[in-house]
């Protein structure tokens, strides 16, 4: 059936069985690669995008539940929480095979969006959903400090 | 033998094995192959290609093939930092990306193929890519001198600017034209490291991968998108050594994108347009298994057996003295019997190709980490010559091990799911994590029963009894097994880098059916724990100090004994605790030439798990090329070595994996890491390497913390949870 999505700013039209996870959608249809699939049942994040502004597990939601909703991917990121976050990432040379990063870079915004300056059991709340094989961790919580400060300018 | 001896035979091994697969499946692989070199064609169009490695455009840029696979470790910024110190470009202007398949140009000089592995990146390439560099700046200078018209000698070279005292000066672009007409010398000096502004120098080569891996740009397997591909998704046997009896694909065939189902020798692949359509068209698939032939043992009678081999007389992997007349005679002899579950590497991007062929040629993409040997099979499966068959490297999402398989079963199985369709249909073959964690491969199961006598406060015999499969066995590298033993099940256990006068350890190889395979570290993930765990507790019922212990223990062995007392400062060691509630442990390990000491701060956290506050390390790494990348590694070898002792277990059940996600096979997450604190000890030595040699010391580090806090050092591995 063909289902209606607004995915970074544009609706698209697909047509994909209803129980399509939105992931699926947005790598093989939409071509939006930069979500990663790391386990398919809400376990590792990687395929974190935001639904309304808030961080989802794109993998375990079928695209006929996003409805009216906007979704933003990493394809799209924008603002002053993306741009610190992304330019910390880079400063403390986070990632290493960096198939996790997407995820963990979505979770981080939103970390901050909500928490203008996160301890760190929040990070720790914030992005526990989030598995890094090579476990990056910690400069995962560096890089968070360290944009966390950059926004406080 | 000294341990550095070991390494060194070690690749000479590797190195006779590669040779032979070479000769006996692909003769004259290299010379069939190199014309990828000039097909592929890097950074766009390059003005400048001095050598198979080095790549100068118009525009500046210096690209670097680098022949080894990046899924992390840092070769793409490690060898490019290479070329760079000699050709004395700009670090700004370093590329990297992945040289073609090519044996004769990009074989790994420790192993005669191509092909990462052993931690062998850097120490293989360090002169290599130092003399890509040097030759490429010799060239530049060359040009420029001529168009100058003043004597080469008078040049210098700078940060990507050439320069004459007459104040003429040029960007290597600029001579990349006029460079790529001359002659490559035949010989060129490499620099004094007194004079080294990138190798070892802090904060001068940041990660080349960085940016594209924090915006989601890095492209993996996995998003490759091509008109009219399709994507492959495999039903596999529930037991290892199963196969398919009949299927019936009616169901499957029915759901919408689903385009076709063929069987292939590892199951029944189907075909979609997408990935959500294969794996839906796998679920309405109906497979009727034999399993005559299946592995239908489970981890519980694998253990069992292993207990009662480990009691009988095995093959001599390592003997000095007279251990088993010491043992007889002793009083008291100390026991301990330490079970390794199977493990999976679990990369966080599962394994994954992509190929396209016409029937008389292919290109095949993925994250190859034994590229020739992968290259071979492709060829061989699609009855290609490997001439006609080009393999493209991409970034991996992790490995640990698992992308680096002397069988080539995932390239295999993409070249027969290729095949089964026929030619001129793209496709991608993806693996859900349920088929990775289903897949084997598994880091084997292994029993460690070791045996230990004290005498005066000093430990005067040690028996270790070793049981477990070989995955060399039956493998192009079997060459490397020798009068028996196979030497990566028990590095680090046949010889100790502790003076002990009787000393022996035994070897039972068993066959079992279950697909096994090198995890990061290889051999030391188990040998490094029992190894570290039983003379911690020798030491303690001994009354003596973990670090000052070992050290009167270590004779000969200087680089691991500094790196003990570097990592005791480091902590301000002062006795293992524990104060406050919280004990500290000391694990080290010397492997793949690199030294490495652990000390890591414990307390009994929620329901009595341990909870890992920190971890100090100290490694010798020969000459350190990029500080911060050893680091990096550093801390994930302790976290992934950590994240496995801690929750790490592939349990079978009559022959089945039962953790098939993310849910049961449990993983470290942030709030599990610890605080990590890395001195690298500085060395002239020949550089070695670091994407393994972190993680065997974190668990027995970790155990050794909790027998001061009144637990004993677990015997059976993973920590928590542990089901069998
Ligand atoms: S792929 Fe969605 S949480 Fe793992
Ligand atoms: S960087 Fe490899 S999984 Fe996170």
């Amino acid at each position: 059936m063909v289902h209606s999505i607004n995915v970074n700013g544009t609706t698209h039209r697909v047509d994909v069985d209803d129980d399509t996870p939105l992931l699926w959608v947005l790598r093989d249809n939409l071509g939006l690669t930069g979500t990663k699939f790391g386990c398919g049942v809400a376990q590792c994040g990687a395929c974190t995008v935001y639904m309304d502004g808030q961080p989802l597990r794109s993998c375990s939601l079928p695209v006929s539940a996003v409805g009216d909703a906007r979704i933003t991917t990493i394809e799209a990121l924008a603002g002053k929480e993306a741009e610190a976050v992304q330019a910390a990432w880079v400063k403390h040379d986070v990632p290493q095979c960096g198939y996790c990063q997407s995820g963990q870079v979505m979770s981080a915004i939103a970390l901050l969006k909500e928490i203008r300056k996160p301890t760190d059991r929040d990070i720790d709340l914030a992005m526990t959903g989030n598995l890094c094989r090579c476990t990056t961790y910690v400069r995962i919580r560096a890089a968070i400090h360290d944009a966390a400060r950059t926004l406080e300018g | 033998m000294t341990a550095h001896d070991i390494s060194l035979s070690r690749r000479n091994l590797l190195k006779g094995a590669g040779a032979l697969v070479i000769g006996l499946s692909l003769p004259q692989a290299g010379r069939a192959q190199s014309g990828a070199a000039q097909v592929f064609s890097p950074g766009g169009a390059a003005a400048f290609a001095p050598n198979a490695f080095v790549r100068i455009a118009a525009d500046d840029t210096v690209t670097v093939l680098v022949k080894h696979i990046e899924f992390g470790q840092g070769p793409f910024t490690g060898l490019a930092t290479l070329v760079a110190e000699e050709l004395d470009a700009d670090w700004g202007q370093m590329r990297a990306e992945h040289a073609p398949a090519d044996a004769k140009l990009y074989a790994n000089l420790a192993f005669g193929i191509q092909g990462t592995g052993g931690s062998t990146a850097i120490a293989n390439s360090f002169e290599q890519m130092r003399r890509a560099g040097a030759t490429a700046r010799a060239m530049l200078v060359q040009a420029a001198a001529q168009a100058w018209k003043v004597p080469a000698a008078e040049i210098t070279v700078e940060r990507g600017v050439l320069k004459h005292a007459s104040g003429k000066q040029g960007r290597f672009g600029e001579f990349a034209e006029a460079a790529s007409r001359l002659q490559a010398p035949a010989e060129v000096p490499l620099k004094d490291p007194a004079r080294f502004k990138l190798i070892g120098k802090d904060g001068t080569t940041p990660r080349l991968d960085s940016l594209g891996k924090s915006t989601g740009k890095a492209q993996f397997t996995i998003d490759i998108r091509t008109p009219d591909m399709l994507t492959v998704v495999v039903a596999r046997p529930p037991r290892f050594g199963g196969k398919v009896a009949s299927f019936d694909a009616t169901e499957a065939r029915k759901v919408k994108g689903v385009v076709d189902v063929r069987q292939i020798p590892s199951g029944v692949a189907v075909y979609a347009t997408g990935t959500w359509p294969a794996l839906k068209g796998r679920e309405a698939l109906k497979v009727a298994w034999d399993e005559s032939g299946a592995e239908t043992r489970g981890s519980r009678e694998l253990i069992a057996e292993y207990r009662r081999l480990a009691r009988t007389e095995g093959t001599v992997a390592g003997r000095h003295g007279d251990a088993e007349a010491v043992l007889a005679r002793a009083d008291k002899v100390i026991e301990a019997e330490f079970v390794f579950p199977y493990l999976a590497h679990a990369p966080m991007e599962p394994l994954d190709g992509y190929l396209e062929w016409n029937g008389q040629g292919a290109l095949a993409r993925l994250g190859s980490q034994l590229q020739t040997i992968d290259h071979q099979v492709i060829a061989k499966v699609l009855g290609l010559g490997p001439e006609k068959v080009r393999v493209e490297t991409l970034l991996g999402g992790g490995s640990f091990g698992r992308r680096a398989q002397p069988t080539s079963e995932l390239a295999a199985e993409l070249a027969e799911a290729a095949k089964a369709i026929g030619p001129n249909r793209p496709v991608k073959l993806v693996r859900t994590r349920e088929d990775d964690l289903s897949g084997g491969y598994y880091r084997p199961l292994f029993l460690h029963r070791m045996r230990g006598v004290l005498k005066d406060g000093r430990i005067t015999a040690w028996s270790a009894a070793i049981v477990g499969q070989s995955f060399l066995k039956g493998s192009p590298f079997e060459a490397m097994i020798k009068d028996g033993v196979d030497p990566v099940m028990v590095e680090g256990a046949s010889e100790l880098p502790y003076e002990i006068a009787d000393f022996r350890c035994d070897l039972h190889t068993v066959d079992v059916g279950v697909p096994t395979l090198w995890w990061r570290s290889v051999g030391h993930t188990h040998t490094g724990y029992a190894v570290e765990c039983f003379v911690d507790r020798l030491l303690q019922e001994a009354g003596q100090d973990p670090v000052a212990g070992r050290l009167a223990l270590m004779g000969k062995q200087q680089r691991l004994a500094t790196v003990l007392k570097a990592v005791a400062d480091l902590a301000k060691w002062n006795g293992p605790g524990p104060v406050g509630g919280r004990a500290r442990g000391v694990g080290v390990v010397e492997s793949f030439g690199s030294y490495v000491a652990q000390i890591a701060e414990v307390s009994l956290g929620e329901g009595g798990e341990p909870k890992v506050h920190k971890v100090w390390c100290a490694i010798d790494c020969g000459v350190a090329v990029n500080p911060d990348i050893i680091r990096a590694q550093i801390e994930g070898g302790i976290g992934f070595g950590l994240g496995h002792v801690l929750y790490g277990e592939l349990t079978l059940d009559q022959g089945r994996p039962v953790q098939t996600n993310f849910d049961s096979y449990r993983s470290l997450r942030i709030n599990e890491m610890p605080e990590i604190e890395v001195a690298i000890v500085p060395s002239s030595e020949k550089p070695t390497g670091v994407g393994e040699p972190g993680v065997p010391p974190i668990g027995p580090a970790v155990a050794n913390a909790l027998a001061r806090l009144g637990r004993e050092r677990p015997l059976s591995l993973p920590m928590v949870g542990g089901s069998v």
